[in-house]
């Protein structure tokens, strides 16, 4: 007995130890070769980090020393107060107010037509259509998103423009005083980027939706409520953090397409008015940088400024969103 | 130890990066042309032509300039856009070689014994749809569609039919020497203003009742070009001074360009050489007789 203890004693005492030996031996060797492969790829990533950042710095930092140059030469109240835009004439102008006004008016025009076709797509989508009607809307909405903007500008060239025209000498036709566009106007640009802007606003709103709790919508039933009094009293408050993300988004992209604006709006500096031919902040960059030099160049450098500082509020206002939604969640 | 070090490796990698960055965006367009066509003349043959004058002559200076300097890798031309009556002026005080002018040199000009190279002529040809009926304007009444005096095509005789006056963006060539032949300058009331000829071309094509201007060799068929004062815009009409919507790009030399120096005289022959008609045809323009 004592033997087989002793045995077993030496088996248990010999084994631990064995088992130390070859583990430290092991667990050392690993541990050397591990610490090299996880610092290489910790400093890969430090190094692809680095990159987006620096890539966002030297962005800002070159977008403030270009932007900035004309505010010495041309004066900032020149600049944000006047309306006339006639870089070349002599002494040339070079006030950007209908140009900065322009953007805003389009955009919130654009958000003011888009978001509720957007919000109540989206609200279909997840709670009113039934599972095959939902399959032909979802893809639609998709494709929408992955069409290029440039499609979208050559369609409102075609279609939009001749259309709009129309109208235009209908609604025109007892004035002395309006100047024709043949249709390349603020309306035609709004009415392009409230499509364009409906695959964000509803693919945003469409998730937020489908996160909120189902126990919500079941408790409104049960007490009464009809299933369109629970979507808009219940589910979409519930949502709103994310549908307004979505909406910011979309403001975002409006603000940002040069493309298909340049080629429906008409392209003249005016007053944002319906029927007038516009121009925006992308699309005065576009359409005058390759021949523009001297203070004319660095005037469409503020104005991209411009630009990127309302991306810039934008993607703050995002960001102040997230948190409050994750506030009000956890 | 090693976490310093690691640190340091990192610092200096993102500043090497950032360099690398920064040095992208400073270098500006070179040719890369290298020149292997050179003959044995055009190596030897070193120095400094150096233009000044017309800004709308820009774009096509600076294609000539590219072609030559890729022919003759040891010349150096320089060119300074002053403006036509300060290139003229220049050349006629011995400052540059070449003053170049995009309008006629007036008698003075040549009796200070200014010699008026044309090395190319700019035409600008008036366009509607294919629909209107007007075929031929005055130059007055061009004029008043394009500041915003005639708003009908019934006024000059077409249809009832709003004129929708589409031109170019402020800086651009043809815009400017649209405005400055018509003398209405900065006086323009566009409905629109398109950031290329193609897209003149297009819009005018599709809209009823629009005007554009663009360059005369890109007119087609989809389009109407307009007789100006009842003459076709034709190169054949150009080169015979009766449209006169075109001016000539002129390159003046004080003295005929035999009695110029080696290198002025290679400059010219390049610019009537096959290879320079070729860079002048390319942005454009009409060549002269």
């Amino acid at each position: 007995m004592e033997e087989v203890i002793n045995v077993g004693m030496n088996k248990i005492n010999r084994t631990p130890a064995a088992v130390k030996v070859t583990a430290n031996g092991s667990l050392k060797g690993n541990k050397k070769s591990k610490h090299v492969s996880e610092s290489v790829a910790q400093f890969i990533f430090l190094v692809c980090a680095v990159v987006a950042i620096l890539a966002v710095c030297s962005i800002t930092i070159y977008m403030f020393i270009k932007g900035t140059e004309s505010l010495k030469s041309v004066g900032i109240a020149d600049l944000l107060f006047k309306t006339v835009w006639a870089p070349t004439a002599t002494p040339p102008a070079y006030g950007i107010v209908y140009i900065i006004l322009s953007s805003i008016v389009g955009t919130t025009l654009a958000i003011l037509i888009g978001v509720p076709i957007g919000l109540l797509t989206a609200v279909f989508l997840t709670e009113i259509a039934g599972k095959k009607l939902a399959a032909v809307v979802q893809p639609a909405v998709e494709l929408l998103a992955a069409i290029p903007s440039v499609i979208y500008g050559l369609l409102g060239l075609m279609l939009l423009n001749p259309l709009l025209y129309k109208l235009e000498k209908h609604v025109f036709a007892n004035s002395t005083t309006h100047q024709y566009t043949g249709g390349a106007n603020l309306l035609a640009a709004v009415l392009v980027l409230a499509i364009m802007i409906l695959p964000t606003v509803i693919n945003m709103s469409a998730s937020a939706i489908r996160a909120v709790p189902m126990n919500l919508r079941a408790t409104s039933l049960a007490l009464g409520a009809t299933k369109i009094q629970t979507i808009f009293k219940v589910v979409v408050p519930a949502a709103k953090s994310g549908i307004i993300t979505g909406i910011v988004l979309g403001i975002g992209r409006a603000l940002g397409e040069a493309m298909a604006i340049n080629m429906v709006a008409g392209g003249s500096v005016n007053l944002p008015l319906p029927f007038n031919s516009v121009r925006f902040l992308t699309t005065q960059i576009v359409s005058e940088m390759s021949y523009a030099d001297g203070v004319h160049r660095q005037v469409l450098f503020t104005v991209g400024l411009v630009l990127y500082i309302f991306i810039m509020i934008i993607n703050l206002i995002i960001t102040f969103m997230q948190k409050k939604g994750e506030k009000a969640n956890g | 130890m090693r976490k310093g070090f690691k640190k340091l490796l990192t610092v200096a990698l993102t500043a090497t990066l950032g360099l690398a960055v920064l040095a992208g965006c400073g270098t500006g367009t070179s040719s890369n042309g290298d020149g292997s066509s050179n003959g044995g003349a055009s190596k030897e043959l070193s120095g400094k032509i150096q233009l000044a004058g017309s800004t709308s002559m820009e774009k096509m200076c600076g294609a000539l300039m590219e072609a030559f300097m890729e022919e003759y890798p040891n010349v150096t031309v320089t060119t300074e856009y002053t403006g036509s009556g300060a290139g003229i002026e220049s050349v006629t005080s011995g400052a540059v070689d070449i003053g170049n002018s995009s309008r006629a040199l007036s008698d003075k000009e040549k009796s200070a014994g200014i010699e008026e190279n044309v090395v190319a002529i700019d035409g600008i040809a008036m366009i509607t749809d294919k629909n209107n009926k007007v075929t031929n304007v005055t130059k007055q009444q061009l004029t008043d569609i394009y500041t915003g005096k005639i708003t009908n095509w019934k006024d000059l005789g077409g249809s009832d039919e709003a004129i929708v006056v589409i031109g170019r963006e402020a800086a651009s060539g043809t815009r400017g020497a649209f405005e400055e032949l018509l003398d209405v300058k900065n006086k323009c009331a566009y409905a629109q203003e398109l950031d290329s000829t193609g897209a003149v071309l297009a819009k005018v094509a599709a809209t009823p009742g629009a005007i554009g201007y663009v360059s005369l060799d890109v007119v087609d068929k989809t389009v109407t070009a307009l007789q100006l004062d009842g003459v076709d815009a034709t190169e054949a009409n150009i080169k015979a001074g009766k449209y006169t919507l075109s001016r000539p790009f002129v390159m003046a030399t004080k003295g005929s360009v035999s009695s110029q120096s080696e290198l002025v005289q290679a400059w010219f022959n390049f610019v009537k050489s096959e290879a320079g008609q070729k860079v002048i045809k390319g942005v454009g323009l009409i060549l002269p007789e």
